[in-house]
């Protein structure tokens, strides 16, 4: 399984595509399960870095247990939380946008 | 220190204008990334997992109160309330938004700083000693001369494009607290047997995935050939250097394969065509630039004597970080003073922006108004009356930055790792900490004794591990962090690359294989004088390897 990712533009924050947009949290990522929802994915990555939205596109593999989207790789997870030695930065640190696990 | 001059003004200004329009143009999407990328990286702007990241240089380290004030404003309005000093003696903000970088660089030309070459396949931060201008030990300030490579550097129009990055460090003492035979060039300061100054000059050395030390090509070079013979060492590696392979690409490799005698043959024909030309250094232009770095007048202050002793027997904590983080002056009464970055548990080389104003502020009061950033992460007050050493201990103790450990386990020189850097495999910064915790007494410190642990979290060693005493790799494998420990490196005059002492160590590992590899040290050492350096040198890895596998080996 896989999903969408990339860093905006304007601040280098890293993002999920999610729901026809860019979100701030991997939460809501639209899950691709098969080679043509990851065509999709790609696609719409490829469209958002030509129109300037994000750099640093890519698809990566997730696992979803009980709801929750979880990176498989380790790099992965530490983008979608922050820092761990310091859960006060990142989006662990917020939260509003941070669903405790 | 050096003053910016009308024309460094303008350089300084004038790159600010043009970065801040490449920025604009890049936000509104008129250039593309694969445009903006390489216009970014050579104004000091990478993009990290979480943020952009902005390398600032401190030249040869150095910075006024007034610089480290202004980077403390940066990290409170621009980022996120911290910066992290680096290996080659810079500082890095973590958190900053694209938009915003040309107001910082501007806030940063207004105190005479810029993020120029901080990166691309440039001329780097010309590092130097932490301590110059203040060691005992020093022949001269290696700073004029770091000073004068910084002008020449600088947009070098033949020398902005090479293979690779290049990386140049001086030092002037015979001790060598610059790591110089880890650099493209290193230059060690020294006066010959009439009493003239030049230096020796070492060529290709460097860490990263093959590390090498460099080789000595030069043993005097006079001082009015610095920039001929730099620049000869460069037009070779510039022509001959690969540019196939990334990996294969810094002059380290070049030399290893063509050989120090032929390297050395084409250097010194290259700089025969060179040498009475236009590169020549006139006295006049040396002694100007010395000028700037002309030390602080210092008044005898022999009332240190006794205050120092009378402190001591006041306070063990003050005697024990006078030992530790206090080194001599070449003035009597002086003394230079290392801020450790190092806390127990915290992150090696970071600093709040509430700390480094109240270093600012310290070093007002206290210091000349000078500061320098360390290879090794910490901060150094380099001239401090040893009268003032309690009142600046006691500031430092107020600021929670007084912890008494330079030189020891816990000062460990730790790269950002995979919690930021886009290029790392594993983490480094919880493996410091973890092993800094572990190691929290300083008495049990003191014991161990000078020990240099050093770690990075990918093949490219910004954490300096080859030359660690200790050093710890952490790598990718099967989806997992793997560390795996070398012995035996060191980074001084005696400069050595590790050996790998056996198989990785899970993160759950890694600090109890630490503590066994000490406890070995602690129990093979011929006594308290004999470092772990010392003592690794004289058994090898033989004893270690049974101590941390041993068990294994009989189980298998």
């Amino acid at each position: 399984m896989k999903v969408l990712t990339a860093n905006r533009l304007t601040d280098g924050e890293a993002v999920w595509y999610a729901n026809g947009g860019w979100a701030e949290t991997i939460d809501n990522a639209d899950l691709a399960h098969d080679k043509a929802a990851e065509d999709r994915l790609e696609a719409i990555g490829a469209a958002a870095y030509a129109n300037n939205e994000v750099v640093d596109v890519n698809l990566i593999d997730v696992t979803v247990a009980n709801g929750v989207v979880e990176p498989v790789r380790l790099r992965e997870k530490i983008r979608a939380a922050g820092p761990t030695n310091r859960n006060d930065l990142g989006k662990q640190a917020r939260p509003e946008a941070f669903r405790a696990a | 220190m050096y003053r910016y001059d009308e024309f460094d003004h303008d350089f300084v200004q004038a790159r600010v204008a043009e970065f801040s329009d490449q920025v604009a143009r890049r936000l509104t999407g008129e250039i593309t990334e694969d445009q903006f990328r390489p216009l970014r990286l050579m104004n000091g702007v990478y993009l990290q997992l979480h943020a952009y990241m902005l390398r600032i240089a401190v030249p040869y380290g150095t910075l006024n109160s007034k610089q480290l004030r202004m980077l403390g404003h940066i990290a409170r309005k621009y980022d996120k309330g911290y910066g992290h000093f680096t290996t080659r003696q810079n500082i890095q903000f973590n958190w900053p938004a694209l938009s915003d970088i040309p107001a910082i660089l501007a806030d940063l030309a207004s105190v005479e700083m810029h993020a120029i070459q901080t990166s691309g396949n440039c001329i780097r931060n010309v590092t130097a000693d932490h301590f110059a201008g203040a060691a005992a030990d020093e022949v001269a300030d290696p700073r004029p001369y770091a000073e004068i490579l910084r002008q020449w550097s600088s947009v070098h129009p033949e020398f902005s494009f090479l293979p690779r990055k290049f990386k140049i460090a001086v030092t002037g003492a015979e001790r060598d607290r610059a790591a110089i035979q880890t650099h493209d060039i290193g230059l060690h300061l020294k006066k010959n047997a009439a009493g003239e100054l030049g230096f020796a000059v070492y060529v290709g050395g460097g860490q990263g995935r093959t590390p090498m030390i460099a080789k000595k090509i030069r043993d005097f070079l006079p001082e009015a050939d610095l920039l001929s013979y730099c620049t000869a060492i460069l037009r070779v590696y510039n022509l001959y250097g690969r540019r196939d392979n990334k990996y294969k690409a810094r002059i380290k490799i070049l030399v290893h394969e063509t050989g120090v005698e032929e390297i050395t043959r084409q250097v010194e024909a290259e700089w025969q065509e060179l040498k009475d030309a236009d590169l020549k250094l006139p006295e006049a232009d040396i002694r100007a630039i010395d000028a700037y770095f002309a030390p602080p007048a210092l008044t005898d202050r022999p009332e240190g004597d006794e205050a120092v002793k009378l402190a001591r027997l006041d306070s063990k904590s003050f005697s024990e970080w006078l030992d530790q983080n206090v080194v001599t002056h070449r003035h009597p009464d002086y003394a230079a003073v290392t801020i450790s970055l190092k806390g127990i548990g915290e992150a090696p080389g970071d600093a709040s922006d509430s700390q480094m104003e109240a270093i600012a502020d310290l070093a007002e009061k206290y210091a000349f108004d000078e500061l320098r950033v360390s290879h090794e992460q910490n901060l150094i007050l380099p001239h401090v009356a040893r009268a003032d050493l309690k009142a600046v201990y006691d500031s430092l103790v107020d600021i929670g930055l007084a912890t008494a450990n330079s030189n020891l386990i816990s000062d460990i020189i730790s790269c950002p790792g995979l919690d930021y850097c886009a290029l790392a495999t594993a983490r480094s910064i919880p493996v410091a900490q973890e092993i800094s915790r572990r190691f929290a007494s300083l008495e049990r410190q003191r014991e161990i004794g000078e020990l240099k642990l050093k770690i990075s979290g990918c093949i490219n060693a910004c954490g300096h591990h080859h030359v660690g005493h200790i050093g710890i790799l952490g790598v990718e494998k099967k989806g997992a962090e793997l560390y795996q420990v070398t012995l035996g490196g060191s980074a001084d005059e005696n400069t050595s690359v590790g050996e790998i002492i056996g198989r990785g160590f899970s993160s759950a590992e890694i600090t109890d294989a630490i503590e066994q590899i000490v406890e070995t040290y602690l129990g093979l050492r011929l006594d308290r004088n004999e470092k772990f350096i010392d003592a690794y040198r004289r058994v090898g890895p033989a004893p270690f390897k049974e101590a941390l596998y041993a068990g294994e080996a009989k189980a298998a």
